[in-house]
């Protein structure tokens, strides 16, 4: 499963949490269990028991047990097979810190981070707005525009790179169109690489921003801009004044989930520019770093200490983020915002 | 959708001065500037899936010479060799097996543990519940490493299990955020009519809960479908047969054998598309509507 799972299932997450807003429950907190009075015998533990188990020991053995061998794999140097015997102690953390490579792939991500979201947001915002009006076809324009979501990674990657080599569809079709200066190596070329990233990624990703912030219109009550209306406000003023305020749950989960999945970028990259290519091109990101110097290179111990890196950075943003930007979410539905 | 359909026609009439809104009627066709934007959207999002597509009905010449071009002849024969692979079928056959077990998987544990959350009322719930949304804040990306070591000593690299059991773990945080709200909105008073005629909670699971969660359960199973389909990180660190590739992995492995023939890479690319773009548009009401849509008790 790549990452890109990773926001879809956040994107349901969105979904949940915006229904739980709709119903009055905080956007954070978990709503109450209907409770019983009565304590819970044994039967009950058997119960919950059964039909919990599974899921925990999956998830325990499968996510939580591999995070935490990543960080005693990361204090040797390991090839992979059999027991880990060379202690090296923090000598791999040491290693990561000063290597340059992970210097540029940790920029790149900070790029990548903060592209994403001044791209994708005021863009997604826009189409969101323009097509939350009552428009004929609302459910296949959604449809379509969620297509390139859809879409696997490495046929994105396929596709694109095939399109965008110097001889390609792109250049072919910028020069038809008398835009020859506009023409360029577009994948190669290291000034320009990372725009051409933030170029796919925004055509792959802003049409999941999109759908999540129509979601999020729908919650708000629309007798707030029929009230506007009767006042005289205009279209934008309402837009601008009731809409996007009342989105501000919404727009403040899709930036947290663009900034994680940004950090772990992986797929695209590695399927455009590859291993070798990613460093010079300029693309490299540090779950790229990951592979290449980590399994690719056969060292294993290295490899899971750039992992806890990644996860420690991805963790720390996330946890400032729910403490800095979310918590005010959990304030009440309708008066987050400003 | 069904909450979302609230049509408010009123504004005009209500409003003692004239409203800014447009009457019912223009609302409704919308304005043309929308349908331009709507329009731009669309030809940007689609245009190189179309170019995917269609270039597959070229030949090699076709593209070298105008790559921006219909193709002219259209030709079929790119999409018939891949057809008539028996790497092709292999590989969709992999996809297939590995998207549908990681789906059953997921969809069962997920709405038993879901359950629990949502009806139980016990110590340990609450961190429970945090364990598995903490989850969803980490995709595979973090653990693939050491889990690609777990695999291995599990004796699973090189085999279908070998992605479906993580797949199925790593899905789970998603089905539980997804699924307990959705059990939740089951109203108490089914569950205690249920407890009167004496049956239990376990049998209420059975006889009422999944039937009500349905709706529920179809949207994070087509996520996880799709999800699992499109599937790379995971399969390129466990797979490293070609008997055993995913989709994904063979679009790639066949984009740089055949890095020469871009027709049939683009064919190759297109055919792979389609299941994923199938089953989304099938149920596209199902996973727009489960953003925003709840369980009708």
């Amino acid at each position: 499963m790549s990452s890109n799972f990773g926001v879809e299932s956040l994107t349901v997450a969105e979904g949940a949490r915006a229904n739980r807003r709709r119903t009055g429950g905080g956007a954070q907190a978990l709503p109450p269990a209907r409770s019983r009075r009565r304590g819970i015998g044994w039967a009950q533990r058997l119960e919950i028991t059964v039909l919990a188990g599974p899921a925990l020991l999956m998830f325990l053995g499968f996510v939580i047990f591999p995070v935490l061998m990543a960080a005693y794999y990361g204090f040797y140097r390991w090839k992979g097979y059999g027991v880990p015997t060379n202690f090296v102690g923090l000598q791999n953390y040491v290693t990561i810190l000063q290597d340059t490579a992970f210097h540029q792939a940790l920029w790149h991500n900070a790029v990548i981070v903060v592209l994403s979201l001044v791209l994708q947001g005021p863009i997604a915002l826009g189409f969101a707005l323009l097509l939350n009006q009552k428009v004929r076809g609302q459910s296949i324009i959604r449809v379509l525009i969620f297509v390139p979501y859809v879409i696997a990674e490495v046929i994105v990657g396929t596709g694109w790179s095939l399109m965008l080599q110097t001889n390609g569809a792109v250049n072919d079709f910028l020069r038809s169109i008398g835009l020859d200066w506009l023409a360029h190596d577009w994948l190669a070329n290291p000034k320009l690489a990372i725009w051409t990233l933030m170029l796919i990624l925004t055509w792959k990703y802003v049409g999941f921003a999109v759908i999540l912030f129509l979601a999020g219109m729908q919650n708000i009550p629309e007798e707030l801009s029929e009230a506007a209306a009767v006042d005289g406000a205009s279209f934008w003023q309402t837009q601008r004044r009731i809409t996007v305020p009342l989105l501000g749950p919404t727009i403040r989960i899709w930036a947290f989930l663009s900034i994680i999945g940004a950090l772990q970028l992986f797929d695209l990259v590695y399927i455009i520019w590859g291993q070798y290519v990613s460093s010079t091109a300029g693309t490299s990101t540090m779950a790229t770093y990951m592979v290449t110097e980590g399994r690719n290179a056969g060292n294993y111990g290295y490899g899971n200490a750039v992992a806890v890196v990644l996860f420690g950075i991805s963790l720390v943003i996330a946890l400032l983020y729910q403490r800095f930007v979310l918590r005010r979410d959990t304030e009440g539905a309708l008066t987050g915002g400003r | 959708m069904a909450t979302t359909t609230t049509s408010t026609p009123v504004t005009a009439e209500r409003g003692s001065r004239p409203a800014r809104r447009k009457p019912r009627k223009d609302t409704r066709s919308g304005n043309p500037i929308v349908y331009l934007a709507a329009l731009v959207l669309i030809g940007l999002m689609l245009g190189p899936v179309l170019y995917i597509i269609t270039g597959g009905f070229r030949t090699n010449s076709q593209i070298t010479t105008n790559p921006a071009g219909l193709p002219d002849p259209w030709v079929v024969s790119n999409y018939a060799d891949v057809l008539a692979s028996s790497t092709f079928w292999r590989q969709v056959g992999n996809s297939t097996i590995a998207a549908a077990v990681t789906t059953f998987g997921i969809v069962t544990l997920g709405v038993m543990a879901s359950y629990v959350l949502a009806r139980y009322h016990f110590r340990g719930r609450g961190a429970m519940y945090a364990l598995f949304a903490a989850g969803l804040m980490f995709p595979i990306t973090v653990a693939i490493t050491p889990l690609y070591i777990l695999v291995k000593n599990l004796g699973l690299v090189n085999t279908l299990p070998g992605i479906i059991l993580p797949q199925i773990a790593f899905g789970l945080p998603t089905t539980i955020i997804i699924l307990v709200p959705f059990l939740q909105a089951i109203p108490k008073e089914i569950e205690e009519a249920a407890a009167i005629d004496g049956s239990s909670r376990l049998n209420f699971f059975w006889r009422m809960v999944l039937p009500l969660s349905v709706p529920g359960l179809i949207t994070v199973g087509i996520l996880a479908f799709i999800a699992s389909w499109n599937s790379y990180l995971l399969p390129l660190f466990i797979l490293n047969n070609q008997d055993t590739f995913t989709l994904p992995l063979g679009v790639q492995s066949f984009a740089s054998q055949y890095s020469v023939d871009t027709a049939k890479v683009l064919a190759f690319t297109s055919l792979s598309m389609i299941p994923a773009l199938i089953f989304f548009s099938a149920f596209e009401r199902r996973i727009v509507g489960g953003l925003t849509g709840a369980v009708k008790g």
